[in-house]
């Protein structure tokens, strides 16, 4: 096989498992969207803050530790030991599932029937509110997350491609695992909404908010339980994309990542997000991969948006998006 | 009501307890302890201001002038830089230091129109080196395309003289500071007959998986890099994961700090980045910093920074400008100095081996003067090695100079440049 031709296969499959890793940070995205109406601007916040609180537990940090030793001049940092990451990940979870009530108690619950530009905007207040939050809660330096999930170059593709092309692939283990668990996550998500009682009234909300109000589904609960998800969503996000370069408040630009692939996949398809991170992922790979000699590297940013403008001109609900007609 | 009043009477104490400008030093800080840079921007915030409160607290600041100390928010981005600097620029600043290379290309010409000057040290704008042309803007001691010679020519000491046949990559990140060295190397690529390849990674740079499929593609013998942020932590992962030779992966003194390596844990033992100063606590200077400020609560920030790479640099831009406003007072024999007497100072400046040693800092950075001529110091910095195990950097080499002949006959041409673009006439202020 021509070396030109296995260079490309390899940036392909790099791009699909790149691609997963987009599509980790629009899941929670398509989750809000679906049950709420609401573009959630601080879906990359959550995932920071998830990681961050993580870390914290992991590490025994004490939580305001800075604000405390200012406000007391006290010098208290840690608790002087360390959680399990088995225990570190449901604790997480937990405040997550707080967080949700605390957004819908005083952010949701007083917007109800506004307009969904308001309910954006309030996304945008929490999301400088939460990164400012995360702060002080946690301090701002880089921290190193392990939960034990193996990365570096899997040696099994890269014998298994090296025997059959003389040329081993590289593909990064953690993203594998990534593919791993974004399909565990996916296939969980589904049978949640598809066969749970839960599940249903989400979808019910999701597709009308009065009728569903009509027949006595409790639309603050629903609220709770989408960002509930959403957050450990964002948890899983944040875990993937934090192991690979550390926890830090870049993280929040993740989202950057997710916006094209919701385009791609449409806002309310679980499905679509997968379809289109992948999409996206190989798109980017193979553009840098062909045009980097003629026009030089770092493209993947905006040919990102590029792919998803030029779908935004030929089907503008994205690939698996539900097409809205309004009469006016 | 209740409000106003308390506004009032809080303004009042303000006027009232607040220094006026006659009887303090003006020492801004445009720093940016919040967005997704604030991970490297909040040492050096801390470094900046616990050497100026230790000026205070130990000296009574400087010729027995005390500092006032204002800092201003710019989460790296150069729109709020200038915002920062707008709102400073009538309050005496004495010295700009922008930590930001965008904010910096946009300062150069406002603090020339406003006879503010600015220091951007190691970074910025390289030709600022030509002082006939920036007058009031100051690299010292060492400036990117210094970086990228001294790289070259440590890996010719490596390479017994000969970089011929080499082939060596530069990962950059995509922005005004990332381009920076690309033409240096172009140019030392030609001198030495390496084979030069740029690579760019957008901003932030969480995602590189193209760039090293490519540099696994090619080969490079070495990587140099020029990033910031998270994109230096993601690329040293990506070579730990490519099995990359991390003693052949050195990157600039903004790739070289704890934030950067620690994220990677043991994968990341053996990779280099230039130093441009010393760092850690071996040096006599802290017993001072830890009685009059860190024991006395009166430290910036959290307290734990210290000691880090980017805390001592914050601490060496204060220790520079503190120098440039003892060497202002010495030339205009005031104490309250100016922005402008600040400037003479700062032309003026000369940092000796003798003084580091006066000062608590033996060896922590290199001899240098500045001119006219050479806004830019020596250029000199070292290269040091991170040990995962344990978890400290090591100084490998000594000072390397740079290729300093090749690189102020570029900074010539460019500065010359921008003179004819701007209608400045080339001249020394003094």
């Amino acid at each position: 096989m021509p070396d030109t031709l296995l260079f490309a296969l390899e940036a392909s499959l790099n791009g699909l498992t790149a691609g997963v890793m987009y599509a980790l940070v629009a899941l929670g995205f398509v989750l809000i969207f679906k049950a709420s109406g609401i573009f959630n601007f601080a879906q990359g916040v959550l995932a920071l803050f998830a990681a961050l609180t993580l870390v914290g537990f992991q590490s025994g940090q004490i939580p305001f530790s800075h604000l405390i030793n200012a406000t007391l001049g006290t010098r208290l940092h840690h608790f002087g030991w360390n959680m399990p990451t088995v225990l570190a990940i449901p604790a997480t979870v937990l405040v997550m599932i707080g967080l949700a009530i605390l957004v819908e108690r005083f952010i949701l619950k007083h917007l109800i029937n506004q307009e969904p530009i308001i309910l954006f905007m309030a996304t945008i207040g929490l999301a400088y509110f939460l990164e400012g939050f995360g702060d002080i809660m946690w301090g701002a330096e880089v921290k190193a997350l392990d939960v034990g999930l193996p990365k570096g170059m899997s040696m099994a593709v890269d014998d298994a491609t090296f025997n059959w092309f003389g040329y081993g692939f590289y593909i990064d283990r953690l993203e594998i695992w990534a593919a791993g668990i974004a399909a565990v996550l996916v296939a969980v998500l589904t049978v949640f909404s598809q066969y749970t009682k839960q599940g249903r009234a989400l979808r019910a909300v999701a597709d009308d908010h009065q009728a569903a109000l009509s027949v006595g589904i409790s639309l603050r609960f629903i609220w709770v339980l989408t960002w509930s998800i959403a957050g450990i969503v964002a948890l899983v996000a944040g875990i993937m994309w934090g192991s690979k370069s550390g926890v830090q408040f870049s993280l929040s630009l993740i989202a950057l990542k997710a916006l094209p692939v919701l385009i791609l996949g449409g806002f309310t398809s679980i499905p679509g997000a997968i379809v289109g991170g992948l999409i996206i992922g190989v798109g980017e790979k193979l553009f840098d991969f062909f045009m980097n000699p003629i026009i030089g590297g770092a493209t993947e940013n905006w040919f990102a948006y590029m792919l998803a403008l030029v779908f935004l001109l030929f089907r503008p609900q994205g690939l698996f998006g539900e097409r809205i007609i309004e009469r006016v | 009501m209740k409000m106003t009043r308390l506004a009032a009477t809080l303004a009042a104490t303000m006027v009232v307890a607040g220094p006026t400008l006659a009887d303090t030093l003006h020492f801004p800080s445009l720093s940016y302890r919040t967005g997704p840079f604030a991970a490297g921007g909040i040492p050096f915030a801390d470094g900046y201001s616990d050497y100026l409160t230790l000026i205070n607290e130990r000296d009574g600041g400087i010729g027995g002038v005390p500092i006032r100390q204002t800092e201003c928010e710019t989460a790296y981005n150069t729109e709020r830089g200038v915002e920062c600097y707008q709102s400073i620029r009538n309050d005496n600043p004495l010295v700009i230091q922008p930590l930001s290379t965008g904010i910096t290309y946009q300062l150069i010409p406002r603090t020339m129109e406003d006879g503010i000057p600015m220091h951007t040290m190691g970074y910025g704008r390289t030709s600022a080196v030509n002082g006939e042309v920036f007058n009031w803007t100051f690299n010292y001691p060492a400036n990117y395309w210094d970086g990228a010679s001294v790289i070259i020519n440590y890996l010719l000491d490596e390479n017994d003289g000969s970089l011929e046949g080499k082939k060596i990559a530069l990962l950059y990140h995509n922005s005004a500071y990332g381009r920076e060295p690309i033409p240096t190397l172009e140019r030392l690529a030609e001198r030495h007959g390496y084979e030069f390849l740029s690579i760019g990674v957008d901003s932030p740079g969480q995602e590189q998986g193209s760039q090293w499929l490519q540099i696994r593609r090619e080969r490079p013998d070495y990587v140099v890099m020029w990033g910031w942020g998270v994109m230096n932590p993601t690329a040293i992962q990506e070579a730990a994961n490519i099995r990359f030779p991390m003693e052949n992966f050195i990157g600039v003194w903004w790739s070289g700090s704890q934030q950067d390596v620690r994220p990677v844990g043991d994968g990341a033992h053996g990779y280099k980045a230039l130093a441009m100063h010393g760092t850690g606590m071996d040096y006599p200077i802290y017993e001072d910093m830890q009685r009059y400020v860190i024991d006395a609560g009166k430290y910036a920030g959290t307290g734990d920074e210290v000691g880090t790479v980017l805390y001592s640099r914050g601490m060496y831009a204060a220790m520079l400008a503190v120098e440039a406003a003892k060497k202002a007072q010495e030339i205009h024999g005031v104490a309250a100095i100016t922005p402008a007497m600040m400037r003479d100072g700062m032309a003026n400046l000369e940092i000796t081996e003798e003084l580091m040693v006066e000062l608590g800092l033996p060896n922590f950075g290199p001899a240098f003067s500045v001119a006219c001529e050479n806004h830019g110091g020596s250029g000199a910095a070292m290269i040091q090695q991170w040990d995962a195990q344990a978890g400290e950097w090591n100084l490998i080499t000594d000072w390397i100079d740079p290729d300093r002949e090749l690189i102020m006959e570029m900074a010539m041409d460019d500065s010359i440049a921008y003179a004819a673009e701007n209608n400045i006439s080339p001249a020394c202020l003094n």
